[in-house]
């Protein structure tokens, strides 16, 4: 029988999450068991023709010219996952989307004419269907290992949805809220990187994005209990993940009210 | 009944190292970064000592404090649930084989001895006893079985300890082989140690010890009967099985719910909670596989999914299943309150819900009674 054909492509992103495949190290002969890497650039220069089993993708759609591939890429695939934050939810250049590209063109490029981009940096779930998508900036390894063989096995992954607190309790860690007053995103952030940040003392940054069912609002009002200002909030909210819908919307609403109040 | 003898900092080091000789590892509480957690402790140094905790709903301080006391803090984020049924722990283990597959036999689970347990949590291992008993779970009780349980009563209540409303505590009356109480009286510094089972007893006359003076004992159970009166919270339990169950549709869960983050930290913290999941591992080429059972929590969307969907897709439903579990089904389930009012919810919920508080919320906003009261009908379906 002939091995399952994966397929990895890059749109706006930083190359991170494919490299977590490469970073696998000894399981990367594991993997290579059991796919033929069929398309990926950063691995090898050899492209096999599609169609392909399973397709990673990483990247926001911020051009046209993605707009078009993302729906060749998602014709050649029987499988589609995206990976990170990029491709999930717009990734940290969605915060362009707050303001005119044209004016970033205008004052970054020699010749913005040549520049074609959209105004909004996107997930790739707004314009193709997706079969999985594997959060966080950068993805973990071991979550993109568990998604793979879950797939490549015909099971449902193991990816919980919960938030970054399970993880930290799991693990044994001090809260950093609770302990030291630390603003922490944990309790609305998706699991995934093994409570990374509060197992190093910090709060969480929110980079696995919102869990299922993220209270920002919750949130947001005790961090202003807690003593920051709107504009600390906003900032918070607005990371890797700013243009989740839950993070967004918080942080938008709370923008307004800088509005309204003047900036504080 | 037993002996009660009178040991010093020297006779409590005596019994850590009596207790790791004996093949226990000691378990007891420790600070790690800000908090006081528990971990593996050698000698009394390994304690926090001259150290207090400052504990509200939300938030929790270590402070200083200049007597040198061996205990004078209460709980910590973690209770010995975590070495009973250790989060994730892998209970079967198997490899493929030529003609099928071959149990791999597991570790041993440790010896445990859990050092310094306040009386709730002790109150807590009984709760969870019923519990795992109910289903013969052999983790459980293949750790359980061979612990040894060093209690110590509370003397200095946190403002959000309120076992004296469920007679868990401040003082332990059963459940440990032995049982401590700090006095710190000026000049003096002694225990006054209690055994509770035979290997109590054997442990306590290795030690070197002392015969307590009367007002010694006196002092000692006034200081208990002080903290019972000082306690930082209370908990109405008068019908409050009949309160809950009558207010399943009480719009007031859905107040809770704008403030509930879902994160679980009550749950995870709580020493009587015991929801666990299944997880199956396999390894890429299929040659080996284990089964472990992660901690669950009734706030994960998971955990009640059943074919289609999760029966609790909002989170006042979410918090309504765990408080009412905790207060009402529980008794209907394993005979007891599922709460031994050790605060650990209350303190370590970023957000400071607190249980008590929302228990008597509905209690007074009980839907039975507002029906009933043309009055106060309007302020129920507001
Ligand atoms: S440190 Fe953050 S992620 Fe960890 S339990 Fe506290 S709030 Fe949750
Ligand atoms: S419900 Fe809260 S107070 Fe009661 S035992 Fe659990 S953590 Fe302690
Ligand atoms: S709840 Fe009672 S037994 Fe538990 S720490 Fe507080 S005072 Fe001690
Ligand atoms: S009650 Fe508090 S700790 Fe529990 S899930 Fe809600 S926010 Fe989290």
């Amino acid at each position: 029988m002939a091995l399952p054909k994966l397929a990895v492509h890059k749109f706006a992103s930083c190359d991170g999450c494919q490299l977590s495949l490469l970073d696998l190290e000894e399981e990367l002969l594991a993997v290579a068991g059991v796919v033929q890497i069929a398309n990926f650039m950063e691995a090898s220069r050899e492209v096999l023709p599609p169609p392909y089993d399973v397709t990673l993708v990483e990247g926001s759609v911020t051009t046209p010219h993605d707009r078009r591939r993302i729906m060749q890429i998602r014709d050649e695939t029987t499988v589609l996952i995206t990976i990170g934050a990029c491709a999930t939810a717009g990734g940290i250049q969605a915060l362009r989307n707050w303001r005119d590209v044209d004016d970033f063109n205008n004052y970054v490029y020699a010749h913005p004419e040549f520049i074609d981009a959209l105004q909004e940096s996107t997930p790739i779930s707004d314009y193709v269907k997706v079969d999985f998508e594997l959060r966080g900036c950068p993805i973990s390894k071991y979550q993109l290992l568990e998604v793979l063989v879950a797939f490549l096995q015909g099971r449902r992954p193991n990816i919980p949805t919960y938030s970054v607190c399970v993880e930290c309790k799991t693990k044994g860690n001090p809260c950093v809220m609770v302990s030291h007053g630390t603003p922490c995103l944990g309790p609305i952030t998706q699991a995934g990187c093994g409570a990374l940040c509060p197992s190093y003392d910090r709060g969480c940054y929110g980079c696995f994005g919102p869990m299922e069912s993220a209270n920002a609002a919750s949130l947001a009002g005790h961090f202003e209990w807690m003593g920051l200002s709107n504009r600390e909030i906003v900032n918070s909210l607005r990371g890797f993940n700013a243009w989740a819908e839950a993070f967004r919307k918080e942080s938008d609403r709370r923008e307004a009210l800088i509005e309204i109040g003047g900036a504080r | 009944m037993r002996e009660t003898l009178v040991i010093d900092q020297e006779g409590v080091d005596a019994l850590i190292h009596t207790l790791t000789d004996r093949g226990y590892e000691v378990v007891g509480p420790t600070v790690r970064g800000q908090t006081i957690l528990y971990d593996t402790i050698t000698s009394t140094d390994d304690l926090p000592v001259g150290i207090t905790d400052r504990q509200e709903a939300g938030t929790y301080r270590l402070e200083t404090r200049d007597d040198g006391a061996l205990f004078g803090y209460v709980v910590g984020p973690q209770s010995f649930r975590r070495y009973l049924t250790p989060p994730g722990n892998v209970f079967w283990k198997g490899v493929l084989t030529d003609d099928g597959f071959e149990t791999v036999e597991l570790p041993e689970p440790p010896r445990l001895a859990f050092f310094g347990a306040r009386p709730c949590e002790v109150a807590a291992m009984q709760v969870q006893d019923e519990v795992y008993s109910a289903v013969g779970d052999p983790v459980y009780l293949g750790r359980r079985g061979r612990s040894f349980t060093v209690a110590v009563n509370c003397s200095e209540p946190a403002p959000t300890c309120f076992c004296d409303s469920l007679g868990t505590g401040p003082g332990v009356s059963n459940g440990y082989d032995i049982a401590m109480t700090e006095v710190v009286d000026g000049e003096s510094h002694y225990f006054i140690a209690e055994a509770g089972t035979d290997e109590g007893s054997e442990v306590l006359a290795l030690l070197p010890s002392r015969d307590p003076l009367d007002e010694e004992l006196v002092h000692a159970r006034r200081m208990v009967v002080r903290a019972a009166e000082r306690m930082g919270r209370h908990l109405d339990t008068d019908g409050l099985k009949e309160v809950l169950y009558g207010n399943i549709e009480n719009p007031y869960w859905d107040e809770i719910a704008k403030r509930c983050l879902s994160c679980t930290n009550c749950t995870l913290v709580c020493p009587t909670c015991f929801c666990s999941t299944v997880e199956d591992h396999l390894s890429l080429d299929g040659s080996e596989a284990e089964r472990a059972r992660p901690w669950d929590s009734c706030f994960t969307l998971d955990f009640s999914y059943v074919n289609g969907g999760p029966v609790r897709p909002s989170p006042g439903p979410r918090y309504r299943q765990w408080l009412t579990h905790k207060l009402a089904s529980w008794q209907d389930q394993f005979g007891s309150i599922g709460c031994v009012g050790c605060g650990r919810c209350i303190t370590w919920c970023p957000v400071g819900i607190d249980i008590t508080k929302e228990a008597a919320a509905i209690r007074e906003r009980d839907v039975r009674r507002v029906v009933v009261g043309a009055s106060s009908a309007k302020e129920g379906t507001e």
